[in-house]
């Protein structure tokens, strides 16, 4: 079975059940049945789970493309996350099916709102080779349409590494999705007798765009070529880039929409408010630039570039 | 978008190559002071060219009929990095093995390919380019020298600026008019090889800000040039100069111009301490270098696929050369933020030629603006 073989299906149930319309409706009714079972019983949820374990098997890596297709979607619901837990619950061999059978799993790596959290009954702990799985509370953040949640246990920095690639390329995903979103409204917008996409100004904005997105795609592709098991320093050069990458896309997405991609009934939105979430979520831009600061401080008389090739 | 750029390494047997590499590079660097070492690409020696030619270092990716190695461009991008990352002296050799010999080898005649290859390879043909005229800086379709045919020889009138290592090159691949007029456009340009040494050639090297002369005006007076100089089609340079730069805005070479100056600033931490800010900023241009290094190796990959990512070149030389040059100027803010620490004198040196010559990375090999019309144009807005 080929790669393209094993997403394809995956890729049409989300075009089918995860429309703009149903993830408006996740926002507001926080009801994840309709989907999640529907994404339970495809069985991708055990796509990284060992085959020993009577999973599919994949690495990280040539994963990747159903966690982008996740951002893709500008899904708010922990998939990508149950995903990750599962593989690691299963090759540490926890046995966690009575207690939460296929339940949505966040993973709780700090003191932050998580992830998913608030569509979540099971929350992710420990390490990723001693994963804890457990109830806890959670405390909703008020921010309109958000379902992150604070988490009432103490967050694990060991799990922040392999989250933060999870959000490396959900945050590809989401850029892709909306590169394509906004050269298409630029080429279709006309503005003084053309469309808006031929003003030279325009042009240098989307092409910027386009560098970030292509750069977050390497970024995540790099973390998760380091698995499951990625260092903090190997993380760090995945979420830092597609944080920086996030930061820079979303605003060039919004000018270039004008005030229709700031109202509700447009689907940017769902876009760039996701962005905003996962270039917080696990740690920032700056809080990955520190461990690569620190990182690159513990080499002394080591040349950058055989730091960069270690590091990866 | 540009899905087929995508993460790929640098296969084993390629990546060998830095070892013996390393200690060559070693030997010239060691008495060079670091600002010399920050010039990496615009530094001159023909003599560790020759080394590196000597070596098997040069023609990487030219067949060994023709004193090459065969290996491609994964290769090649090894030897760059290594190159680059230590500041070693490439520019004799640079033009030469970076574009003219693959430009010959896919473009000349076989007498050419003879004639030339083999002497690239050992490093010892060194060449310039001849783009830019007084008026055709990035609408270089407006180039005006001219070529005319009198017998079998071309006659070449016109003029040539900011021609990188001309006073120090042998030859020239020069973008000049055999057809019509400026009016024409893209149609009528040719590619010829002019012997620098040939009489009605004159070279006036021009000082930069930095008190550096590595660019140069070239006039042409009545130059006679053999039939055989044109290289490839005539009419064709115009595809053809285009097909040489995704070789030129591809490289390493387009995100390491200041990790020379990166590498003494992390230096100089460790011995004053680190301040928060400072740790944060120097991880950050790292990780950076770190996602442009896997860009760069994918489009790496492109090439070595036999693929020609114009736009994907492009869009990782843009995001390079920006990275480039944002490293002196973060820097400079940040060891003045500190003004009761001393600073060595070589890095506050070395900081400043970098900050100097910092606008020219996104002139060389294509503007910025340029570029991203480039990557608008890939996007399906022009």
């Amino acid at each position: 079975m080929s790669m393209s073989e094993i997403f394809e299906p995956f890729a049409r149930l989300l075009s089918d059940i995860a429309t703009p319309a149903a993830v408006r409706a996740l926002e507001v009714s926080g009801d994840v049945a309709p989907i999640w079972s529907a994404v339970e019983a495809s069985g991708y949820l055990d796509i990284l789970v060992g085959e020993e374990f009577g999973g599919a098997g994949l690495t990280l890596s040539d994963a990747a493309p159903i966690f982008e297709l996740l951002g893709r979607h500008a899904l708010p619901l922990p998939i990508g996350d149950t995903m990750l837990a599962r593989a690691l619950l299963a090759r540490a061999g926890v046995e966690y099916g009575a207690d939460y059978g296929s339940a949505p799993i966040a993973l709780v790596t700090g003191a932050q709102p998580c992830v998913g959290a608030g569509f979540a009954s099971a929350f992710l702990t420990g390490s990723p080779t001693a994963p804890v799985l457990q109830a806890a509370e959670v405390s909703a953040t008020g921010v309109h349409g958000d379902r992150s949640a604070v988490v009432s246990l103490s967050g694990s920095a060991e799990l922040r590494p392999v989250a933060a690639i999870l959000r490396a390329l959900t945050i590809s995903g989401a850029a892709h999705q909306l590169l394509e979103m906004t050269v298409a409204y630029a080429n279709d917008r006309a503005q003084f007798g053309k469309p808006i996409g031929k003003f030279q100004a325009v042009q240098q904005q989307l092409a910027v765009l386009a560098e970030q997105a292509v750069a977050a795609r390497i970024a995540a592709a790099m973390g998760a070529r380091a698995g499951l098991d990625a260092s903090p320093l190997q993380a760090a050069l995945a979420k830092h880039n597609a944080s920086v990458a996030a930061a820079q896309i979303a605003p060039i997405a919004h000018g270039v929409h004008g005030a229709i991609g700031i109202s509700e009934e447009y689907d940017l939105q769902l876009f760039t408010r996701r962005l905003n979430e996962w270039r917080m979520a696990d740690g920032s831009e700056a809080y990955w630039a520190d461990v690569v600061g620190h990182a690159r401080l513990g080499q002394p008389d080591v040349p950058t570039t055989q730091f960069i090739r270690s590091a990866i | 978008m540009f899905d087929s750029l995508t993460i790929s390494s640098l296969p084993s047997v390629d990546a060998a190559l830095a070892v013996d590499l390393r200690a060559l590079i070693a030997d010239t660097v060691a008495d060079m002071p670091t600002d010399k070492r920050a010039r990496t690409w615009a530094g001159h020696s023909a003599e560790f060219s020759r080394k590196l030619g000597q070596a098997g270092y040069l023609g990487l990716t030219l067949p060994k009929a023709y004193g090459g190695q065969e290996r491609g461009p994964f290769a090649r991008f090894v030897v760059v990095e290594e190159l680059l990352s230590a500041g070693a002296p490439v520019a004799a050799h640079w033009i030469a093995d970076r574009q003219s010999g693959p430009l010959i080898h896919r473009f000349g005649t076989e007498e050419q390919r003879q004639f030339y290859l083999p002497k690239i390879c050992k490093g010892e043909a060194l060449f310039c380019i001849g783009m830019s005229e007084p008026g055709s800086g990035s609408d270089l379709a407006s180039v005006r020298t001219r070529a005319e045919k009198d017998g079998d020889h071309w006659v070449l009138n016109g003029q040539k600026i900011w021609t990188t290592n001309a006073p120090q090159s042998h030859y020239m691949i020069a973008l000049v008019r055999t057809s019509g007029t400026a009016a024409d456009r893209h149609a009528g340009l040719s590619q010829l090889i002019v012997d620098l040494s040939l009489p009605g050639i004159t070279i006036r090297p021009i000082e930069d800000l930095t008190g550096d002369s590595h660019f140069a005006e070239v006039f042409f007076d009545n130059v006679r040039l053999p039939a055989d100089a044109l290289v490839g089609s005539e009419g064709e340079g115009w595809k053809q100069v285009n097909a040489e730069l995704a070789f030129e805005r591809s490289g390493p070479e387009r995100i390491y111009s200041s990790v020379i100056l990166l590498d003494a600033w992390a230096s100089h931490l460790r011995e004053v301490g680190r301040s928060e800010a400072s740790v944060r900023l120097l991880g950050g241009l790292t990780a950076k270098l770190a996602v442009l290094r896997e860009m760069s190796i994918a489009v790496t990959a492109q090439l070595a696929a036999g693929e020609s990512p114009v736009v994907e070149a492009s869009l990782v030389k843009d995001l390079g050369t920006s990275l480039e040059q944002s490293i002196p100027s973060l820097i400079a803010e940040d060891l003045a933020a500190h003004p009761d620490e001393a600073v060595d004198p070589m890095l506050f040196k070395t900081l400043n030629y970098l900050s100097h010559i910092a606008p020219s990375f996104s002139l060389r090999g294509g503007t910025r603006e340029i570029l991203r019309g480039i990557i608008a144009r890939g996007l399906g807005l022009r």
